[in-house]
Order: structure tokens, then sequence, then C-alpha cells
């Protein structure tokens, strides 16, 4: 099989027509599964009683919002490396899709601040470094639009998700040496400090989070695909049938 | 390393030809700086406190300031591309342009920082400490803000945009230089701050020029 076969946007379009439904399907289950096992069967926080559970939420989407990010730089990459426009176009559609999650970790971590830290908002190292993290999107965002020539938006928005994920570390460790409130990570490596259903939960949620991700850039790339393609043949074919 | 050395030169000489540029850079500074007294009051403790903090941002703003007219001028009279044609590497009179950016805004801020660390009551040993860190600092700003400037070339809303993509990139840079003169205040050693100031400048001006070259490429294309 020709490995490069679906770097073409035109054959891409149609699998990720194909694909993106099944990845909504399969983050639908487990999400279901993941709030069941979350909300239900969970039981409650010795410490922090019922609001503990907004975790099954923030942590994947604090996850995501890191991962997205890292795959939208090797999109990137890829797109300065090889000069292929899907992947550029890639990094586009996951672009909005990372910055979302990107603020539901901070929206959902105010709401279970106030009741447990007694404030919506510290300036503490990680919620410092989520809040530089979504400016880092949105600037790639702004910046990938910025240009009348799209093929240019797309080079410059890569470049800079390249200069972002260098920065990103620097960033993250600067901030945790400033100021520090926020909990370790009870998920080592080496075990976990959770009850296990609890980290069941989390699991699931995060691959709910991980499937609803993947489904809904799919769903973006096919129009940006859509809108850069315009005047090609096969796009035109598309509207005649 | 001839075109390094050119562009530095004809940076140097264009800035100094047109000394208001810099002039209103270091008048914004200074503006800002004497705007939060009058803002958050004049008590001389408070002010000890948030000075160095206070200090950093005003340089890192005035600093950002200067980014847009870094390769904007070059870029619209078709000079950016006659030395992107020369023969020389990019990321050298990159470098060149960069460091001349730095010694005509960078530099005059530094030099004027303890003038306004007196005027926030900073004690001696906190005035040396902020401008050995902004001096490690502002090169790294000039060195970042040149990678988004070079980036937003030719792009539709210039300056709030270059605000966002090059305001979080100098995150490190502030936190690691107002916490250099916070440490000295509280009475710690302001060493380690320095240190990552000095390693990041060092990581900064040999990758960010490589970056800027490629931003400029971009541009060009």
């Amino acid at each position: 099989m020709n490995f490069f076969y679906f770097s073409s946007p035109s054959t891409f379009f149609r699998l990720a027509g194909r694909l993106a439904p099944a990845f909504f399907i399969l983050a639908a289950v487990l999400a279901a599964a993941g709030l069941y096992v979350g909300l239900v069967q969970a039981p409650t926080d010795a410490v922090q009683g019922e609001v503990y559970r907004v975790i099954f939420i923030h942590v994947p989407a604090a996850w995501m919002s890191m991962f997205i990010y890292f795959v939208m730089a090797c999109y990137g990459a890829m797109a300065l490396t090889f000069n292929s426009r899907l992947s550029a176009m890639m990094a586009r559609a996951l672009a909005p899709t990372g910055a979302m999650f990107t603020f539901v970790a901070l929206w959902t971590g105010a709401f279970w601040g106030r009741p447990t830290w007694g404030t919506y908002w510290v300036w503490d190292a990680r919620i410092t470094s989520e809040l530089v993290l979504l400016f880092l999107y949105l600037g790639f965002i702004a910046l990938s639009n910025a240009f009348e020539e799209p093929r240019r938006g797309d080079r410059a928005a890569s470049l800079l998700s390249i200069i972002g994920i260098v920065n990103l570390p620097i960033i993250y460790f600067s901030v945790q040496w400033w100021n520090t409130l926020h909990q370790g990570s009870s998920i080592k490596l080496t075990g976990s400090s959770m009850h296990v259903t609890m980290l069941t939960a989390m699991l699931l949620m995060t691959f709910a989070a991980w499937m609803y991700a993947i489904a809904a850039s799919l769903v973006r790339v096919r129009s940006v695909i859509l809108e850069r393609e315009r005047r090609a043949r096969w796009v035109r074919d598309l509207g005649r049938t | 390393m001839s075109g390094l050395a050119w562009a530095f030169s004809r940076d140097l000489t264009l800035a100094w030809r047109h000394p208001g540029e810099a002039m209103l850079t270091l008048a914004f500074f200074v503006l800002v700086a004497s705007l939060f007294p009058l803002g958050i009051g004049a008590d001389p403790q408070l002010l000890a406190r948030v000075g160095p903090g206070v200090i950093w941002v005003c340089a890192l703003l005035a600093a950002f300031l200067g980014l847009p007219s870094l390769f904007a001028s070059d870029h619209a009279d078709g000079t950016l591309e006659q030395m992107a044609l020369s023969a020389d590497p990019i990321a050298a009179w990159v470098s060149g342009k960069i460091a001349a950016h730095w010694l005509s805004t960078g530099l005059p801020l530094t030099l004027l920082s303890p003038l306004l660390g007196l005027q926030y009551g900073l004690p001696a040993d906190a005035l040396v400490t902020l401008g050995a860190a902004l001096l490690l600092g502002t090169p790294v700003l000039s060195l970042l803000g040149a990678a988004c400037a070079a980036l937003t070339l030719g792009a539709r809303g210039g300056g709030m945009l270059l605000a966002l993509l090059a305001l979080p990139l100098f995150v490190p840079v502030l936190v690691f230089g107002a916490g250099a003169a916070e440490a000295t205040a509280a009475g710690l050693s302001a060493s380690p701050h320095l240190s990552l100031l000095g390693a990041g400048l060092l990581v900064a001006a040999v990758s960010v020029p490589f970056a800027v070259g490629s931003a400029i490429r971009i541009a060009l294309d």
C-alpha cells in the first residue's frame, strides 16, 4: 500500500468522511461508560466529598490540551519539512479543538477550586502555564488566518507551533519554580495513588476525549479541504452528484 | 560573518540617524513605570515590593513596541528580499539586525532601569540585580520578538497579532528576570535566576536566528 496515498486532500477527504462517524460513536460509548463509572460507581472522596468528580472532565481536558498541541506541532513540522498541504490543514483543524480543551480545563478547574481551595483563580504554576497554552493556541489560530494567501498562513503558523513547542516546557518549568499550589499528579508511571474505579473512570473519559478530538478534527479538516480546493475539479464534481 | 557585521553596522547607523525612535521607547518605558504609583498608591513599602515586577513588565512592553519596525520597513521597500538573495546565510545578517536592535532599544532600557528602581525605592543591591537581569533578559526579548515580527510580516492586524504571539513567549524571561531582583530584595541569592537567564540567552542566541531565517523565507515566498 502506498503510504502517501492519503496525503492527497481529495483521497483524505473521503477517508475522513468515513472515519469521523466511527470516532464519534467510539467517543460517545466511552464517555457514557466513563460517566457511569465516574458518577455512579466511584466512591465519594474522603476529603473532598462529591466535588472531586470534576476531575473526570478536568484531567482528561488538561491532558488533551497538551497532547493536541504536541500533535499539532508535529503536523506543523511535517508541513514545513515535506511541504505537504494536508499536514498544515490538519494542524489548522486541530487548533480549535485544542483551544476548547484548554478552556474546559481552566473552566472546570476554577469550579473545582472554588469549594476546595476557596478561590476560583490562583496564579499558580499549572494554571498559569495552561493559560499561556491557551494564548499559544489563540496565537496559532490568529496567525493562520491573518494572511490573504492561505498557504502563507499555513507555513507561518506551522513555524509558530514549533517555536511554541520548544518554549512550552520552558514556560512550564519557569512558572513551576515561580509559584505552586496545584497538587502534584496522582498518576505516575510507577503506580497510582487513586482508587481503582476512579482511575478507570478517568481513563475512560480520557479515551473519550481523545476519540472526540480525532472525530472533531476530521470533520473540521473536511471543511478546510473543501474551502481550499473549491476550484478543483473533484470538489465541483462532488457538488454535482 | 561579513553579513552579520554589515547588517549590524547598517542598522546601527539607521538607528543613530533617527534617534527619535529609541527616545520614544525610553519615554514610553519611563511614562508607564510612573503611571503605576499613581494607580496603586504611593505607599513606599508597596512600591518597593512591586518595583522589580513593574519595571520588568514596563521594559517588556517597551521592548515589544520596537518590534514591528525591525523588519517592516525593509520588507516594504524590498531590502529584505535583496538581503535574502545575498550570498551570506540568512541567519548571519538576521543576528546582526537583532544585535543592532537590542543595542538601540534593550541596552538603553537596561541603563535607565536603576533610575526607575530608585524611584520605586529599591535597595542598592536589588538595583544591581535588576540591571544585571535586564542585561541578560532584554537580548532574549529581542531574539524571540524578532521571530514573531518576522512571522507577522504582511499580516492583517499587525500590532495586536504580534502581541498575541510574542507576549506568551516572553513569560519565562519575565518570571526569571523579576524573580532575580525579588530574590535579592528578600535576602536570597539571585544567581540561580541569573544563571537561568544566561542559559536562556545562549540557547536563544544560537537557535532563534535560524527560526527567524525560516520565517523570513516564508514571508518572501
